[in-house]
């Protein structure tokens, strides 16, 4: 067996789905929350930890049957600008990209401002995306910026 | 009729401003005019403010409407753990624009989106009080003749204002020169500064209030608070660095005009109230008109 089929191993392919690959090591369950993994019910493979020659270590969700829309996969950018999404049919790549900052982001990240209503009411949170480059999100309800350094997700 | 609210000062376009600051100079000269007798505006202040309420009352009922509403939400059905949404929705059965004044950020962009009757911002926390910035807007006008390439001195709290930032933000538009006067602990924020740089306006920061006062054609005060200091004597320091005094206007312009969004403490002397210059009463009564202008409007009448 040679080194690159070992690699194919550690996780095992699917036929159909969604392969998320780059995801920076540490915020993989931050992506797994993103996308409501939890409440997925088609099978799902996680590899943590594993070698990256670009990044070091990285994680890797393989979700079978699963095909995202754009603007639902662009959310993981916001915790994992490195991520690559590969669309898998029939065990074949049928298409390959990074992932984008959208330009709205909706419901998963918490308003930095602790006097804004939607961190005191049942309100869905909404942004709109300022700063792609240095990830700046400026909340539709109270005004106000949350940075980079600030984002909590919900 | 579409619903229109006034959340925000960005809501409106320079020249929507300009109509309303149009429409309340009708109103100036014929404030009573009974063409809301059919409708009924909701005044709902979740915090107390007595002055934007009166003004906005007094405007209603000079144009024949009906208000009714609540003052403080300790009395009303909110402190039972009601949700703003079911308020306003509730509210919405009752009236035909509810005027709304709440401690929260962001609260009335909310209350806009589920209401089916348009609403006025009357203050969301420290984010926005559009009225304010419209009132201000029209006595700069009217003071001046025109809006267009003024010199504007701010004076005292720059950083926590929101009264500031929304007019800085609203004469980006009429080719601004901008003195900005306050101690550095309470500078401009940058946020606010970006949009005097997107426009290339210019401006000048001062420490010292003498140096800014030849250049202005307006001097818009503002009050500082204590708490906004870490160290108390920082604040005894600056407290009395920024007291506009009669004094201090023998090197002023001659059209110079003192504005302050009241109440004032004690960053105008007394002694500035007979002067000439003085225009802060007559800017609070502005705002009736200016209220006048955008109820009618928004109501379509
Ligand atoms: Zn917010």
């Amino acid at each position: 067996m040679n080194k690159d089929q070992r690699k194919e191993l550690k996780v095992s392919a699917i036929e159909n789905g969604t392969v998320i690959d780059h995801i920076p090591a540490h915020n993989l369950f931050q992506v797994v929350r993103i996308l409501n993994l939890e409440k997925y019910e088609s099978q799902i493979l996680i590899g943590m930890n594993l070698d990256s020659q670009k990044y070091g270590q990285k994680g890797i969700l393989k979700l079978s049957n699963k095909f995202f829309k754009s603007d639902e996969i662009n959310k993981i950018a916001l915790v994992a600008p490195t991520a690559t999404m590969i669309v898998i049919r029939d065990f074949q790549i049928v298409e390959k990209r990074n992932v984008e900052i959208p330009d709205e982001v909706v419901k998963i990240v918490k308003c930095f401002n602790p006097n804004c209503i939607t961190n005191h009411e049942k309100i869905i949170t909404r942004f709109n995306v300022i700063d792609k480059a240095d990830l700046r999100l400026q909340c539709h309800y109270c005004e106000k910026i949350t940075a980079k350094d600030n984002v909590t997700f919900l | 009729m579409k619903k229109r609210s006034l959340v925000s000062i960005n809501d409106f376009s320079k020249e929507e401003s300009i109509r309303i600051l149009d429409r309340a100079m009708e109103f100036e000269k014929n404030p009573t005019q009974k063409i809301l007798e059919n409708f009924v505006v909701a005044t709902l202040f979740f915090e107390p403010s007595t002055r934007t309420r009166l003004s906005f009352e007094s405007a209603v009922n000079r144009l024949g409407g009906k208000v009714i509403g609540f003052t403080d939400s300790a009395s009303s059905s909110v402190q039972k753990g009601e949700s703003l949404k079911d308020t306003i929705k509730t509210v919405c059965n009752y009236s035909d624009l509810i005027v709304m004044r709440h401690p929260r950020e962001g609260s009335a962009r909310f209350a806009s989106e589920v209401a089916s009757v348009p609403i006025i911002n009357a203050g969301d926390g420290a984010n926005q009080h559009p009225t304010q910035c419209l009132l201000d807007l029209y006595s700069i006008r009217k003071t001046q003749g025109h809006l267009d390439n003024l010199h504007v001195a701010f004076v005292g709290d720059l950083k926590y204002g929101r009264t500031v930032h929304s007019l800085v933000i609203a004469l980006c538009n009429f080719n601004t020169t901008f003195h900005l006067v306050s101690p550095q602990e309470l500078k401009l924020p940058s946020s606010v500064k970006m949009h005097i740089k997107e426009k290339q306006l210019n401006y000048h920061q001062y420490t010292d209030l003498s140096e800014a006062v030849p250049h202005a054609d307006i001097i818009y005060m503002t009050r500082i608070q204590k708490e906004r200091f870490s160290d108390p004597i920082e604040y005894e320091k600056v407290k009395n660095s920024y007291v506009l005094s009669s004094k201090m206007l023998v090197t002023a312009r001659e059209n110079m005009k003192v504005l302050h969004p009241l109440p004032r403490v004690n960053e105008i002397s007394e002694d500035v109230d007979d002067m000439p210059q003085a225009y802060y009463f007559e800017q609070a009564l502005n705002g009736v008109y200016v209220r006048q202008a955008l109820l009618a409007s928004i109501l379509g009448v």
